[in-house]
């Protein structure tokens, strides 16, 4: 009952997490934390108002 | 624990304070005014923090799905995904307990500033210019054909303080680069850096898009704040408190809210709870009616 109770009161926020973790997941395994170590990793010009 | 709003805003200030050490770190970057290209970079920190800046160790969630955006105009499922699932679990906490630039804004803040109410029209505006950030990398396309971070390029002030202004004094080679565009990057800068002491974190409550995304989720977060109604007394202390002016007796996960829970501590009652199990008032209702 509890559980239950729980679920219907937090379905917003656990569908939320879990549609971020899986396209986290999904995101990471197309290798995107690749393209954002490239940006990262060097200096942005645009973020520091040069480009 | 109740009437402690003090006790709390010194544990925010020592967790924004570790988290501002940790994501900007790397000391050798400020030394040697280069930034840091290890793997750690690949890691989006869930807050506004440019990666451009000398010391920062992750990188900057909206820099990333913007560059992301605009160089195969496609939505990065990693950062988009990060950022939902932060959302989700505790809505506009992050603002509140680890951006370094909200810590910022905190420290240049006056004690009267907590009391400045702004119009709803100015705290709308972070709306429409996130709405413009996750379309304008799109949409407006340069001449090779690609569109570019304009957030980060036109009005983010944190990636001016933290990565524009070090480098840029810092590397005689990026000065002689100098033109309109920074100068109107530092303009924005000192505008919001003038503000500051004077209304309470002006910068997230009007134009951070990241702030705006995570307000969406405050009211349907898992961990969240929670009302009794069986407590409250509606003595409004909690609208006293209130640091940007939300009614927590009436709506305490309003999106302006960024959870410092100053609110939940300041309360006389204790009506105020912020956890992931619904403060209901059918439970001791119910309790009090079988035990009799």
């Amino acid at each position: 009952m509890r559980v239950n109770n729980f679920l219907r009161e937090k379905k917003w926020a656990l569908a939320g997490m879990g549609i971020g973790l899986i396209s986290l997941a999904a995101g990471v395994a197309r290798g995107e934390t690749t393209a954002v170590l490239h940006k990262a990793a060097r200096i942005c010009l645009q973020c520091i108002g040069i480009s | 624990m109740k009437n402690q709003p003090g006790k709390t805003r010194l544990m925010r200030r020592a967790v924004q304070l570790a988290c501002l050490v940790i994501a900007n770190g790397y000391w050798h970057g400020f030394q040697r005014v280069m930034i840091y290209g290890g793997g750690t970079k690949r890691l989006c920190v869930p807050f506004l923090n440019c990666y451009s800046c000398p010391g920062a160790y992750f990188a900057c969630p909206l820099g990333s799905l913007q560059s992301i955006l605009a160089a195969s105009r496609t939505v990065s499922l990693y950062v988009a995904g990060l950022i939902i699932a932060g959302g989700a679990a505790v809505g506009r906490l992050f603002c509140g307990w680890l951006c370094p630039f909200g810590l910022l804004q905190e420290a240049l803040s006056m004690p009267r500033s907590r009391r400045v109410r702004l119009p709803r029209w100015l705290t709308s505006l972070k709306y429409v210019i996130l709405l413009l950030t996750l379309l304008l990398p799109i949409l407006w396309l340069g001449r090779a054909g690609l569109g570019e971070p304009y957030f980060c390029k036109f009005l983010c002030p944190a990636g001016t303080l933290e990565g524009g202004v070090l480098l840029v004094l810092g590397r005689p080679e990026l000065r002689v680069l100098v033109g309109w565009l920074f100068f109107w990057k530092v303009a924005v800068l000192a505008f919001f850096l003038a503000l500051m002491p004077f209304v309470f974190r002006v910068f997230c409550r009007t134009a951070c898009p990241l702030g705006a995304f995570y307000g969406l989720f405050n009211a349907i977060s898992l961990w969240r704040l929670e009302r009794d109604y069986t407590k409250c007394t509606g003595c409004g202390t909690c609208r006293e408190v209130c640091p940007v002016g939300v009614k927590a007796d009436e709506n305490p996960n309003h999106p302006e809210c960024f959870r410092c829970l100053e609110c939940s501590k300041a309360c006389p009652a204790g009506a105020l709870r912020f956890g992931v199990g619904a403060a209901r008032p059918e439970v001791p209702q119910r309790t009090s009616f079988r035990s009799q």
